[in-house]
């Protein structure tokens, strides 16, 4: 019956309303995050740029012949992925593309025969990885959408030392590099051993400041890498964090626009439906009334009256259809 | 002259300003001082008192937990990890971490705690100046 599907279809569109409503908020929110996120990366740049420029010089003070983190291993068994993603969904193709990027290279490192060992952080991407039954050597999430340097720390705890005993030749990181509010890509990285070899040639280039060490350079380097290697954990964690606001907000936007566009139609529809129900009856109260005529051929003032509203009913629905 | 004094924490600039004196504990465990025109140098910071002397205002006083420090062109750089300003400790909280880390020790000697016990006494120092 006509009416029912008019209510059904006013019932869909209010559900859509509602819908709209969330995701709009959702919108707005991500789109705060965005910036304080952003804030977050630019206020963890001046120590990562400074235990550079440290490291820097203690390669051109000729340190870091035996440090084990930046020993690169002559063959490689074991590589270790850390892939990096967001503890929520609703962000668009966020954690989907870290993990197609992650599942990639492992398939990749498998064909080369080495073996893969896997280090999920964000819960998204941890369950994807244990309903597919992967080994998951360590897994973090709870954080993501606000990283500190603790989490960054506890990550390297799992990863650093295994590192150094062997049982991985090599860590990847991947995770998704927040280029602006309107790029990011998944980019992998080799996160161990530390790739410094960019640092020690421009500091063999560079003018060799006369420095006084304290303790000697070898020993600042011993203590300094691990921190290095957090500083480089934290900022992917802050660049993930950021990147995952600014997919939210997107997938959120085209939500919202999507429930827009569907509420007109729906609407559109919903007009036509009783619009042809009202058509309908007119033609049913007309052709009711030209039997009656038919049958009553002398004139009862009743049924010009009739005609007479029937006509403006008739009037005022084509000025709605328009 | 004055010098420009940094202190870098990860997750933020801590302090910035110029300064006339900086005095901090080397991981050796020595004090080690900073006024202008020093030398460039590069050290381990171990677990420690730091005092910056501004150019104007009153000392400041941070806790630093291990890091480093990086001195060249007049700038003084520190980086650390865990860094606390004196307004930011929590004295009776430093005063529990204290008793814990003393309770543990007790116990058994560990690193932990003893790494523990010496954060919390170098709060509870800095606090009390």
């Amino acid at each position: 019956m006509a009416g029912g599907k008019e209510r059904v279809l006013r019932r869909r569109i209010k559900s859509v309303q509602t819908t709209k409503k969330i995701t709009k908020a959702m919108e707005l929110i991500a789109a705060s995050r965005i910036v304080k996120s952003q804030q977050r990366v630019l206020a963890a740049r001046p120590y990562a740029d400074q235990i550079t420029e440290v490291i820097r010089n203690l390669a051109a003070a000729g340190a870091g012949g035996g440090a084990p983190l930046l020993a690169q291993r002559d063959e490689i068994n074991t590589v270790a992925t850390v892939v990096i993603g967001g503890d929520r969904g609703l962000c668009g193709g966020y954690n989907g593309n870290a993990i197609r990027m992650a599942e990639r290279n492992m398939a990749a490192q498998r064909r080369e025969g080495q073996t893969t060992a896997l280090v999920t952080v964000g819960k998204k991407i941890e369950s994807y990885f244990r309903f597919r039954k992967f080994d998951i050597e360590a897994s973090f999430s709870g954080f993501l959408d606000e990283p500190s340097y603790e989490d960054a720390r506890a990550i390297a705890e799992a990863v650093v030392p295994k590192f150094e005993d062997g049982t991985f030749d090599r860590v990847d990181i991947v995770y998704t590099q927040f280029l602006s509010a309107g790029t990011q890509k998944v980019v992998t990285r080799q996160f161990l051993p530390l790739d410094t070899s960019s640092l020690v040639e421009e500091a063999s280039d560079g003018p060799a400041a006369d420095y006084e060490f304290e303790p000697g350079p070898d020993a600042i380097l011993e203590n300094i890498l691990p921190r290095y290697a957090e500083a480089r954990l934290f900022s992917a964690l802050l660049e993930g964090a950021a990147s995952f606001f600014a997919a939210q907000q997107r997938a959120m936007k085209s939500a919202t626009d999507n429930a827009e566009e569907l509420i007109v139609k729906l609407s559109r529809e919903m007009n036509r439906v009783r619009q042809d129900a009202i058509t309908t009856e007119i033609m049913e109260i007309v052709s009711g009334a030209e039997a009656l005529r038919a049958g009553k051929s002398d004139g009862m003032d009743l049924i010009p009256d009739n005609a007479l509203s029937i006509s403006d009913l008739l009037v005022d629905t084509v000025d709605y259809n328009r | 002259m004055p010098m420009q004094v940094e202190l870098v924490s990860p997750e933020k600039i801590l302090w910035s300003g110029e300064a006339e004196m900086v005095i901090t504990r080397t991981m050796g465990g020595g004090d080690i001082a900073f006024l202008p025109g020093h030398a460039p140098f590069v050290g381990a910071l171990g677990i420690g008192a730091m005092t910056i002397r501004p150019t104007d205002g009153n000392d400041e006083h941070v806790a630093v937990h291990g890091g480093f420090v990086e001195v060249s062109n007049n700038t003084v750089t520190i980086l650390s990890d865990v860094a606390e300003m004196q307004d930011h400790i929590d004295h009776d909280r430093a005063v529990r971490a204290k008793e814990a880390a003393e309770a543990e020790l007790r116990k058994e000697h560990d690193r932990e705690a003893d790494a523990q016990l010496r954060r919390a006494e170098v709060r509870l120092e800095v606090h009390a100046r």
